[in-house]
């Protein structure tokens, strides 16, 4: 069984259920993560019910197709079949910095610490750690870098803090 | 050179800490191979033949002597004493063990080097021109945006895991030295009408097993864009590269899919959203970066030095290296000069540790301090008076350094090959000492003039033999180590590929193949001035094929 952290923290329990089968098969009390497929073809029926629902959203999928639900919708998850398979990284950027996203931004799949400092960079701030990895060790993996480079969804203007005082020679 | 500020240093600290966690956990065995696998090779960390390979960084070619002195420590301490210089301006080192890898990672990192980003599918170590700041012909000195792109690349969170390995190289001369065309990204720099800074931007260019010739995908990008640009077409390339076979994975693959329109079209409308955000370089940072290069103090000297010319004309061996291996420079009484790491019977690009602190010695004697590495696998120091160029010369040939071949047909450019490397289908370095061995005749090397010679041991191509004005290819036959030979190809701005001759051949006739090859540029030149690249462009591939062909058939 996976383990979750959220917002820096260990999670003990993960509400969400993700669905099995279609749309008519969603129990109406359950938070439900679904596939981007269910959602765009039972969205108005997924939202009536009263247990809440997030996207699930696998590599290859367009992000920009959620760019109108972003309002509504709490969580979207996006699946990381390996750490190797490295398009969630752009699909978190976009939907935090294009579509204006603000709910859960959750990584999933076998990840271990060392994807942490990335994904929280490109947005993330919920991840699933495979089997075996221990999620209180790896919270120290989000400050494994004191500065960086580049701006991300973290830090807008990356250039600022180099102002010459920051940058003295040591 | 660029000087590292607290947070350059703090960033690379982190990371021999982060990646000593990691091979500890590797260890213990709560990573596994595959989950280890992609993490060591962003720290340059391979697994080859016979033991971990780890290629150390040497960001745009650029090294000071305190940092040359540093690989030699580290060749003596945890290697066999030597190391080998390949085509990405890089060090590498063939015989490390893997728990003390974070060791030598932590005594880069006191001389502010380090191994990140030199393996692995994210954006490798940039390559520029190795006269960058020094040519007479450049028109823009490259070297702050070479700076910049290593700082924008170096842990690119969106970036670490492309579909295949991407890399960048910057030339500022309409020479060309930095193979812009073929790489996934070239930025030749340029200014345009109005006299602004900025770059024509080529994409999808490539060697491997796909050999392409790069496209301009904008003719100019102004400088202050430079990061949000590059943003655009990683971003093209990492959501729509293939990632169901490695051999298709490349940028240049997707390019030749959707076409070089819709390839642009699609970064355009990437870029439409970036364009002018946070990304954008502002005067103050490119400023800011330049600021932080050190400038050689150079003094005014007279262009003729007349203790050079009376050493030319009384040490014919000295005369020659200096025609070889030495380069005007932008500043008169200048010369930047190239250290062949090519003498006969040694690897191409390998050097002893006790060559690198002589080398080392030199560069502060002779050049502030200062060397580069070149993408020919050989060493340049930049900024020599030309007054001292004898003095040079006689420290260099007490090192065993002084093979006066830059450009000749012994300045073999070469992969590892199967002597060292798990890709290789056959080896390259025997095949480099067997063809030096043929042509050690000075004066017949000399008429013979320029011809690059490059060896690759395999498809992956990295002796770059696609490009080689003579390109060999070791391939496997039934178990057994063949080599097809190409011609034709060139670097450069009118780079080229080259195209094989015909069937491959046994390694034991690869030396009489080039000696034939060579017999007939000599019977066709219309000149010495006629390089053989020129023949061939002018006769065809088709003398040179009969010729060699006739000694087989005999």
């Amino acid at each position: 069984m996976h383990s979750l952290i959220s917002k820096r923290a260990v999670v003990a329990g993960d509400p969400w259920v993700r669905l099995e089968g279609g749309a008519g098969d969603a129990p109406p009390a359950t938070d439900l993560l679904v596939p981007l497929r269910t959602w765009l073809d039972a969205r108005d029926r997924l939202l009536d019910r009263c247990g809440r629902v997030g996207v699930q959203l696998e590599p290859g999928d367009d992000p920009a197709l959620l760019a109108g639900d972003v309002e509504c919708l709490p969580l979207v998850a996006v699946h990381f079949p390996a750490l190797t398979d490295g398009r969630g990284f752009s699909i978190g950027r976009l939907l935090r910095e294009r579509h204006g996203y603000q709910g859960e931004l959750r990584a999933t799949g076998p990840l271990t610490r060392d994807a942490l400092f990335y994904l929280a960079r490109c947005g993330f701030d919920s991840f699933e750690l495979r089997e075996g990895e221990d999620p209180a060790a790896a919270l120290s993996e989000f400050d494994a870098f004191e500065a960086v480079y580049q701006g991300a969804v973290d830090r807008g203007a990356p250039f600022d803090r180099r102002a010459p005082a920051a940058a003295d020679a040591a | 050179m660029y000087q590292y500020d607290t947070i350059d240093r703090s960033l690379v600290r982190n990371r021999v800490d982060q990646f000593r966690r990691q091979t500890e956990r590797f260890l213990s065995g709560a990573l596994t191979e595959d989950e280890f696998r992609p993490l060591r090779l962003q720290n340059g960390l391979y697994v080859q033949r016979h033991a971990p390979m780890l290629r150390v960084a040497i960001p745009y070619g650029m090294l000071n002597a305190t940092q040359l002195r540093r690989l030699a420590h580290i060749a003596r301490t945890y290697d066999r004493g030597y190391g080998h210089f390949s085509t990405r301006q890089n060090i590498q080192f063939n015989w490390p063990a893997l728990a003390r890898v974070p060791d030598i990672l932590g005594e880069l990192a006191e001389v502010d080097m380090h191994a990140i980003q030199t393996s692995g599918n994210c954006i490798r170590n940039t390559t520029v021109d190795h006269l960058a700041g020094v040519a007479p012909d450049e028109v823009l000195n490259p070297l702050v945006y070479a700076e910049l792109i290593r700082q924008w690349s170096t842990l690119h969170p969106e970036f670490a895991f492309l579909p295949r390995k991407f890399k960048i190289a910057l030339s500022g001369s309409p020479e060309d030295r930095a193979a812009v065309m073929v790489h996934d990204i070239g930025l030749k720099a340029v200014f345009d009408y109005d006299g602004r800074p900025g770059f024509t931007v080529v994409v999808g260019g490539g060697l491997g097993r796909t050999p392409i010739i790069g496209h301009v995908v904008r003719e100019f990008l102004p400088a202050t864009h430079l990061l949000t640009y590059l943003d655009a077409i990683l971003r093209v390339y990492n959501l729509h590269g293939r990632r169901d076979n490695k051999y298709k994975a490349r940028i240049k693959i997707l390019v030749k899919e959707l076409g070089v329109a819709e390839f642009r079209r699609q970064v355009e409308h990437e870029w439409s959203f970036l364009e002018g955000g946070p990304g954008t370089l502002p005067p103050s940072e490119i400023a800011r970066v330049d600021a932080r290069f050190t400038r050689p103090a150079y003094r005014s000297l007279p262009q003729v030095s007349t203790g050079l010319e009376r050493h030319l004309r009384d040490d014919a061996a000295f005369a020659r290296w200096v025609a070889r291996n030495v380069h005007p420079h932008r500043m008169s009484g200048y010369a930047a000069v190239t250290i062949s790491l090519k003498k006969t019977g040694v690897p191409p690009g390998d050097i002893t540790a006790a060559q690198m602190d002589g080398v080392a010695d030199l560069a502060e004697r002779c050049s502030f301090g200062e060397l580069r590495v070149t993408h020919e696998q050989n060493l340049v120091l930049a900024d020599v008076e030309r007054d001292a160029l004898f003095r040079l010369w006689t420290g260099l040939t007490a090192l065993d350094l002084a093979a006066a071949n830059r450009g000749l047909i012994t300045n073999v450019i070469a992969c590892p090959g199967g002597d060292f490397c798990s890709l290789a289908n056959a080896v390259s370095i025997p095949v480099a000492a067997a063809i030096q061995q043929r042509f050690d005749d000075l004066d017949y090397l000399h008429d013979v003039g320029e011809v690059d010679l490059n060896i690759s041991g395999c498809m992956n191509s990295c002796g770059h033999h696609h490009v080689g004005h003579i390109g060999i290819l070791g391939v496997d036959k039934n178990g057994q180590e063949w080599y097809q030979i190409s011609i034709g190809g060139r670097q450069g701005p009118d780079a080229s590929l080259g195209k094989v001759i015909g069937p491959s051949f046994a390694r034991a006739d690869v030396p009489d193949v080039i000696e034939r090859l060579v017999e007939v540029y000599l019977r066709e030149r219309d000149s010495d001035a006629e390089r053989f690249i020129d023949t061939v462009q002018r006769v065809g591939v088709e003398p040179f094929k009969r010729n060699v062909y006739a000694l087989v058939d005999q």
